[in-house]
């Protein structure tokens, strides 16, 4: 890498006619106009905000509980209740903000899922009912849910090996 | 005391994800993929379960909870009804989640239009 200190400007890299000498000017172009981000503030937002969601939930499945329902309805109304949430924050426009205050914090958590569902379905409906909001409502939630009912699906069969074998 | 371990658990799920993020350059999808099969794996060994009976909220919230119910799911149907429950268990753990995330956005599609990048 070079050493030198001066920010490398887009005409430079373009007139550098020697192609390592490019690339390396390119590469410190790059890096110098790639906005840093205090990483130590995107961990602390990301916390907060996901700590945040994870209590928005338990209250969900506090109050359902308390409605009376057993321990696995309540967690299914608090799925759904989070996921419905997420989808009208997503088409309020809200979502997408605080996800850019919460980073991970508001990806990780399923509304984060309900998120990558919605955006899209609002985003390309104008494509058509079909391609449009039919194919891309899948664009993240697809990939999700074939690698987790694939990942699920293999660990089963070894589990179901084992419970023939008698060991589990 | 369960709002603080939610708290404290889903967050720093959330804070381990973000200096993934940052330091990794992987995409949000990515990301989600990895968590879900990585809640499954640690569903499968036996691990998260006994954790989200004990972190509530802040272990079922996270996706790696979607990947765990999943297993979940197929252990339950392998149990009940045996070699069938391998291509039952996974998809009806995750029902209510998939298909609330699927309808509601199907209406919101009518209801909201995409907004312009600010």
């Amino acid at each position: 890498m070079q050493n030198q200190k001066d920010k490398v400007t887009a005409s430079d890299v373009v007139i550098e006619k020697d192609k390592t000498t490019k690339e390396e000017k390119y590469n410190q172009y790059v890096k110098d106009i790639t906005p840093t981000h205090n990483i130590f503030k995107n961990i602390l937002n990301a916390f907060l905000v996901g700590g945040i969601i994870c209590v928005i939930g338990q209250g969900f499945i506090n109050l359902y509980a308390s409605l009376g329902a057993g321990e696995e309805l309540s967690a299914s109304y608090g799925t759904l209740s989070l996921v419905l949430l997420s989808i009208v924050l997503t088409g309020l426009n809200i979502y997408p903000k605080i996800a850019k205050f919460g980073g991970a914090g508001t990806l990780v958590p399923i509304t984060g899922f309900a998120n990558s569902v919605a955006a899209p379905a609002v985003e390309f409906k104008k494509e058509g009912q079909v391609f449009g909001i039919g194919c891309k409502i899948f664009t993240i939630a697809g990939p999700v849910i074939l690698y987790g009912i694939l990942s699920s699906w293999v660990l089963g069969v070894i589990y179901y090996i084992l419970m023939e074998l008698g060991v589990v | 005391m369960d709002y603080l371990k939610a708290f404290l658990i889903g967050g720093a799920i959330c804070a381990v994800v973000q200096i993934l993020l940052d330091k990794t350059k992987l995409l949000p999808g990515r990301v989600m993929v990895i968590l879900v099969c990585l809640g499954s794996l640690l569903g499968a060994i036996g691990i998260y379960e006994p954790f989200s009976k004990w972190a509530g909220a802040g272990a079922t919230v996270p996706l790696t909870g979607f990947g765990n119910a999943l297993f979940k799911g197929i252990k339950e149907a392998l149990t009940e009804e045996g070699f069938i429950g391998l291509f039952k268990g996974g998809f009806t753990a995750s029902a209510v989640g998939i298909s609330a995330a699927l309808i509601f956005s199907y209406i919101a599609s009518l209801i909201f239009n995409p907004k312009m990048k600010e």
